[in-house]
């Protein structure tokens, strides 16, 4: 578990610089790439995805840190750069790298992937603020990315344990054609083999009809012939076609997946653990609540804020060590503390279950056991991972 | 308290006004205080509050008393005898926790959303000064000769020391992940501060602000990571501490000579805060999920009883006879 000895051999070293008047300072800069990447058209456009998306999160976790920065001599800031879709990536990589070694990445896993073989990028320290890709934190994986945002499979595995404890265990599918929605139907039928559950039926959204007109008339028969079941789950990542599909079935029957009820790494919804704080504080900065993108990219900060401020240095390996280390928590507002995963740097955290107006529960949910960490229920457990890129 | 003026208490009740000794407890999702008897361990009444109630303290004399109305951004003063909110007073933004000073005039309030410490003359009703402090402060404490007021800051880790002749920071000591409570102990020679995910307790020596021991927890079968320590109290002369435990659903009992945990003693979900009744032989825990109070008897280490609050039960404080 924690390391008393650690803990204590840090707070005499603090202690003595602080009393010494010794304040080393430490300046940390912070990398944020964002890659555009074309956008497919959806059915609506209700919700525009934030041109700040993710970086909002960064800032709000750069101005925490820096406010505990006051107190220990340490200062930090945030290197943003944007590539325009075409633009190029690689180039901007390694403008930033030259600038730091700390990056965020918000882009496609395989333009990450690109980024972290860099020979600049080796000894440097990246997260992957953006991608659930599944791969990423297996076969994929590389020692110096890590990964803030939960993968796919920690998602549907959150959905999988609140339907098996519901018991909606008798399951139908409707998935899109994006990559996206591929990746979580992979994910999905991976969590449903793990925890038991039956997917009965399933069918490909390929309408290019506009729903807004006639939602109520497609979507009945569309899902007519799924015959009876306990639930249906929605593949639509985008946002495309999902939103019509609740209170248009056929059958009387709840919606789950990427509509409906949804696992996520954060919500505006929640609110308890203290998160009403990060809620508050990051809307009235950003003019905006706070998504998922935007938890995982201030998680990221904060766990180099966090590192820095035990560790008092800016030495990445040293920061690496001490991050994938036991002794490493990081308080997320999700009412546990939050660690890495030592086999493929994938932070460790509660998901929460939600529907738009509240949350329905939270992942891991009781009964649901591990030997070493319940938070490993969830996603790609050490046996699992292929990752071998890390020690 | 004897069973004879106990009794006599309980008799007098019938006929007259309550006379007996109160914990009053703030309700978060009601904005409510609820007023329990400790003789008869009912809730007695109940009194309406400004939007979130969350701290709450009782001037020297007990003829006031003070709400951290969060959400309303006020700290409240109201008539313990009628419930009346005779007046609000500044309190900066989103005050949660708060400290009156020894000088039964001056509170020191954290203004959680700010970051920052308030100062407050309950007299004048005006801001005294304000102090940059860490993210989320939230455990307020003063020593008991008024020199020293702690405010403990959840996302920086940190308790922040501050001299109260100044209002400058003098020291800032490094905790476990999300500090939420501090309180001076031992003639106020003993700092102690909970960590709520970091799952320990900080003792520091006040002299030096120097780590004298971490006091850690071990619920027999609860994950370490539910056993989350937040408010915690001490008993007569600070022999011991009694910890809540938050999710955990227990209070430990700290032997505060030696630091070992002597006991765990189930109550109601998410324990919060807590308070003594008069002689310490009773003490309440404000337990926020169940929305309800556990009354723990001291001597025996074992709950008692629980009594049912408003939604959220959040602060404790204890109100003598009138």
């Amino acid at each position: 578990m924690r390391n008393r000895f650690f803990n204590s051999w840090l707070a005499t070293v603090l202690g003595m610089l602080l009393a010494a008047g010794a304040q080393a300072e430490t300046v940390m800069k912070i990398g944020y790439l964002k890659v555009d990447t074309p956008r497919p058209p959806v059915l609506s456009n209700l919700d525009p995805v934030p041109e700040d998306l993710g970086l909002a999160g960064a800032r709000t976790g750069l101005e925490d840190n820096a406010t505990t920065g006051r107190f220990l001599g340490q200062t930090y800031t945030l290197i943003e750069d944007r590539v325009p879709e075409g633009g190029d990536a690689i180039a901007a990589a390694k403008a930033m790298l030259a600038q730091t070694p700390f990056v965020l990445l918000d882009a496609p896993g395989r333009t990450q992937l690109a980024i972290a073989d860099l020979k600049e990028a080796q000894g440097a320290l990246l997260f992957n603020a953006s991608s659930g890709e599944t791969a990423l934190r297996s076969e994929n994986c590389r020692a110096n990315l890590l990964h803030s945002l939960p993968s796919d499979a920690m998602r549907t595995d959150a959905l999988a344990q609140v339907l098996m404890q519901k018991r909606w265990t008798d399951l139908v599918l409707i998935a899109g054609t994006h990559p996206e929605d591929l990746a979580y139907v992979e994910a999905l039928r991976r969590s449903l083999t793990k925890f038991g559950l039956k997917l009965s039926d399933e069918k490909t959204w390929a309408f290019d009809a506009d729903m807004r007109r006639n939602a109520a008339q497609e979507v009945p028969l569309f899902t007519q012939d799924f015959g009876d079941y306990d639930a249906l789950i929605v593949a639509d990542e985008l946002g495309d076609f999902g939103r019509y599909i609740l209170y248009n079935t056929w059958q009387a029957r709840p919606v789950v997946g990427s509509e409906g009820l949804s696992a996520v790494a954060w919500s505006p919804v929640m609110e308890q653990w203290g998160a009403a704080q990060l809620q508050s504080r990051f809307t009235k900065a950003a003019g905006r609540a706070m998504m998922p993108r935007d938890y995982a990219a201030w998680a990221a900060v904060r766990t180099l804020g966090e590192a820095v401020t035990r560790l008092d240095s800016s030495d990445p390996a040293s920061l690496r060590g001490y991050i994938l280390s036991e002794t490493f928590e990081l308080a997320g507002f999700k009412g546990r503390p939050m660690t890495y995963r030592s086999w493929n740097g994938q932070l460790r955290q509660p998901i929460a279950v939600v529907h738009p107006r509240a949350m329905v529960a939270q992942a891991p949910l009781e009964g649901f056991l591990h030997r070493v960490n319940e938070l490993d229920t969830l996603g790609l457990d050490e046996p699992e991972s292929k990752c071998e890129a890390f020690e | 308290m004897n069973k004879l003026t106990a009794a006599l208490l309980c008799g007098a009740s019938l006929t007259g006004p309550a006379l007996a000794d109160e914990i009053w407890v703030t309700n978060e999702k009601d904005d409510t205080v609820s007023v329990i008897d400790t003789d008869t361990l009912e809730v007695v009444r109940s009194y309406p509050t400004g939007e979130r109630p969350r701290g709450i303290i009782f001037s020297k004399d007990y003829s006031r008393v003070y709400i951290c109305a969060s959400d309303s951004d006020a700290v409240q003063v109201m008539d313990p005898e009628t419930g009346e909110i005779l007046h609000d007073l500044p309190s900066g933004e989103d005050p949660e926790q708060f400290v009156l000073h020894p000088d039964d005039r001056h509170l020191y309030i954290a203004n959680e959303d700010d970051a920052i410490t308030t100062v407050v003359d309950t007299q004048t009703r005006k801001v005294v000064a304000q102090i940059d402090v860490g993210v989320e402060p939230e455990g307020m404490a003063v020593s008991p000769d008024g020199k020293i007021a702690i405010t403990t800051s959840e996302t920086t880790n940190m308790a922040h020391w501050i001299d109260t002749e100044s209002h400058t920071l003098f020291a800032n000591t490094l905790v476990d992940s999300r500090p939420r409570h501090a309180e001076f102990a031992k003639d106020g020679t003993e700092l102690w501060v909970s960590s709520e995910i970091g799952g320990t307790i900080t003792v520091f020596d006040v002299t030096t602000q120097q780590e004298l021991h971490k006091i850690t927890f071990d619920v027999k079968g609860v994950h370490p990571d539910r056993v989350q320590p937040v408010g915690f109290e001490f008993t007569e002369g600070d022999r011991l501490a009694f910890v809540a435990l938050g999710p955990s659903n227990h209070v430990a009992v700290v032997n505060a000579q030696t630091y070992e945990v002597e006991d765990y003693i189930l109550v109601g979900r998410r324990v919060w805060h807590m308070a003594f009744n008069a002689d310490r032989s009773l003490l309440f825990t404000t337990n926020g999920v169940s929305g309800d109070v556990t009354v723990i008897d001291v001597a025996k280490r074992e709950a008692r009883k629980s009594i049912k609050v408003g939604r959220f039960p959040w602060g404790a404080a204890f109100r003598p006879t009138p």
